[in-house]
């Protein structure tokens, strides 16, 4: 079994690994939630999240098991995962979507230019916000990318003028 | 000085209640500040970070804890020595920095008034340990008193505007300021429950425990006792870590997520457990920018999900690194990191020089078991549990009949072992009162499932080799 870096990074392929990413066909379909809980944490807030019942646990101590056909890609469970691990992906769309929890600074603004960024912080494009919710002080941000492979690279996102700090 | 753009005036999570703007002067300099701030809060906001001068070799200090505890923000305030971090703004205060030694007298060794209390139990640290157990007892109608050396109840979780793990009963998914607040209001919602706040208690004597607080001393006395102290920052030794700027991890999440003041712009971290990446990701919210998090240890220590939190917004992560020096006049400037070896030795040659204004130490924290071994409960050095802790029963009395523990003080853990322990400690204390009942022992058996279930992770492994050098029988209560 692959290992997140000592430095804090999982890559897309341990993801993949830990059964976390639908098959091509449920992801050309439409939007789903991928998870990047690499670790036994004793928390289970997304399978009370869900309005779908689609994430379930045995023990808390032990990782989600996602059923991606009852997934329909709400992302309630992206503003509530206190890891910040969870993202949804949309590949139907074009350009395709991804969302993202966003708490740092400006609220953002449906239509707004945002800087993409990926797992280690670097930009990798920029991208406009589509739709955004709020839930309990987190933004549960859309976003579109500009090219289908970084739906697995895009984790964050940054207002592209508010410059100061995050 | 002046503008310092210390202050937060947007957090995307807190919203800083500030009183009305008021002068105060440091040596005759004025300064605005907000009635009712901790005053080293202010003077840091304001550039002040110099508060005193050390007695000896007169080496500038600044705050170090920020919960009264190290004595390295002791200013004159108003003729009397003061710690700026306990000491709350008040217009036209006169502070003034102190030359050599502060004097007994002005440090408020004056006669106050002392008070004589009695309860039925007795919960010194109004943490999320001490509270849950509260929570026990003011169900029950115990008379129950909470004392805190803090200005607000809630402990560590005042301080954290996080999300926190766990499950549905444990507010998992509130953040740690919005648990705290939810917890206060069921407090005081029971008539029984009294709390008296920044209330130090400092001593165990045969009249009973010794407290301190603003206007009178306390002796209080009780049938039970719970002491949940929590636990304290451990320190790192290097070259200039005694620089303004250069903090404890806490501290800094005192200054900016309680009085709305960043330690610094661009601070350094060291140590990647949860505290540090969480106080990393903290400072982001806050509008810093983290030059860093530096790791002695091979990987990350903390959890993954912390770690990736912040890197997604660009702060590096060095592990096998540590801090050898700190740099600067009259505050941090700039540190130098360097890799270590297996032994965590710096290696010759692989040092480099970091930009920041701040070095926050998050490396590790100490069961505060003071109090503890005033009560006499045998204690034990056990490296897994954070250090010297209390032995006791898996229902939490320690070797003192009617002396109980729970919480980091009991072993460093989480909010949620905290709660849970809380709670098994509350109903100890509560048949310790009232005698045993059939269904106080099984919910009190039920907990000790869930806590448990809670530590039955792989993560909690080394937690579970410590309990089990600790946990003793009950016929070792004596
Ligand atoms: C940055 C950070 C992030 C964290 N994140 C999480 C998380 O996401 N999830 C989680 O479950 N846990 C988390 N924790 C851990 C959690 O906060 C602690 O484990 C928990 O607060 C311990 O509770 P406690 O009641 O034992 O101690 P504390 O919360 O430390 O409370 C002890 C209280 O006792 C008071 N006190 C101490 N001595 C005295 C005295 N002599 N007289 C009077 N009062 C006294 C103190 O002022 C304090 O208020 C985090 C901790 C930190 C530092
Ligand atoms: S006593 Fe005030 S900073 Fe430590």
């Amino acid at each position: 079994m692959r290992e997140p870096s000592p430095d804090g990074i999982a890559s897309p392929d341990l993801i993949k690994e830990l059964g976390y990413v639908p098959n091509e066909e449920r992801l050309r379909k439409g939007p789903v939630a991928i998870f990047e809980c690499v670790e036994p944490i004793p928390c289970d807030v997304c399978v009370w999240a869900c309005p779908l019942k689609a994430v379930s646990m045995g023990e808390i101590t032990e990782k989600p098991v996602i059923d991606f056909n009852k997934c329909i890609g709400c992302g309630i469970c992206v503003g509530r995962c206190p890891g910040q691990a969870i993202f949804v992906v949309d590949l139907s769309k074009d350009p395709p979507q991804v969302t993202v929890p966003y708490e740092m600074g400006e609220a953002p603004a449906k239509g707004v230019e945002v800087e993409l960024l990926n797992r280690v912080g670097e930009p990798v494009g920029r991208g406009r916000v589509v739709k955004f919710f709020k839930d309990n002080l987190t933004y549960v941000v859309t976003v579109e990318v500009p090219s289908p492979e970084l739906v697995m690279e895009v984790r964050a996102v940054r207002p592209v003028r508010g410059g100061d700090g995050a | 000085m002046g503008y310092t753009g210390l202050r937060i005036h947007h957090h995307p999570v807190l919203t800083f209640r500030r009183g009305r703007e008021v002068t105060i002067y440091f040596e005759g300099e004025p300064i605005k500040a907000f009635e009712g701030e901790a005053l080293a809060a202010a003077l840091y906001a304001a550039g002040h970070k110099i508060l005193r001068y050390s007695p000896k070799h007169g080496r500038p200090r600044s705050v170090f804890c920020m919960i009264g505890k190290c004595g390295s923000c002791i200013v004159e305030v108003d003729g009397i020595a003061k710690r700026a971090c306990q000491e709350l703004v008040r217009d036209g205060m006169r502070v003034r920095r102190i030359k050599g030694y502060p004097v007994l007298k002005e440090a408020g060794g004056g006669a106050k008034p002392v008070e004589e209390v009695e309860a039925e139990a007795l919960i010194i640290g109004g943490g999320p340990a001490g509270l849950a157990a509260a929570e026990v007892l003011g169900t029950h109608g115990v008379r129950t008193l909470i004392v805190d050396d803090s200005h607000r109840l809630g402990g560590q979780l005042i301080k954290q505007t996080h999300r926190f793990f766990g499950s549905r009963e444990l507010f998992a998914g509130l953040r740690g300021f919005q648990i705290a607040e939810k917890y206060e209001e069921k407090i005081r919602s029971f008539e029984s429950v009294d709390v008296l706040l920044r209330t130090t208690a400092i001593g165990v004597f045969k009249e009973g425990v010794f407290a301190v607080g603003e206007e009178r001393n306390y002796v209080l006395r009780a049938g039970t006792y719970l002491v949940a102290t929590g636990a304290v920052e451990n320190y790192l030794p290097f070259e200039n870590n005694d620089l303004p700027g250069v903090m404890g991890a806490g501290a800094a999440q005192t200054l900016m997520n309680v009085w709305g003041v960043l330690p610094g712009k661009r601070p350094l971290i060291v140590g990647a457990g949860n505290v540090g990446l969480i106080v990393a990701y903290q400072l982001l919210q806050a509008g810093a920018k983290p030059a860093a998090i530096v790791e002695a240890a091979p990987r990350i220590g903390g959890w993954f999900v912390h770690a990736a939190k912040v890197r997604r917004y660009g702060v590096p992560i060095y592990v096998r690194h540590t801090i050898v020096a700190a740099h600067g006049e009259e505050g941090v400037e700039a540190a130098t990191i360097a890799e270590v070896d297996e032994r965590w030795r710096p290696i010759p040659g692989t040092e480099k020089t970091i930009e920041c204004d701040a070095v926050l130490l998050a490396v590790g924290l100490t069961p505060n078991v003071d109090l503890l071994r005033q009560f006499g409960a045998k204690t034990k050095y056990v490296p897994e549990l954070g250090g010297l802790t209390a032995l006791r029963t898996e229902y939490l009395e320690t070797t003192v009949p009617g002396v109980y523990v729970a919480g980091d003080v009991a072993g460093v853990e989480e909010a949620t072992t905290a709660i849970i322990e809380g709670w098994i400690a509350g109903y100890s204390m509560l048949m310790k009162l009232r005698g045993e009942r059939d269904e106080w022992m099984k919910e009190r058996e039920r907990l000790l499932k869930l806590l448990k279930t809670y530590r039955s992770s792989p993560v909690s492994a080394r937690v579970r080799a410590g309990l089990e050098k600790v946990i003793i029988g009950g016929e070792e209560v004596a």
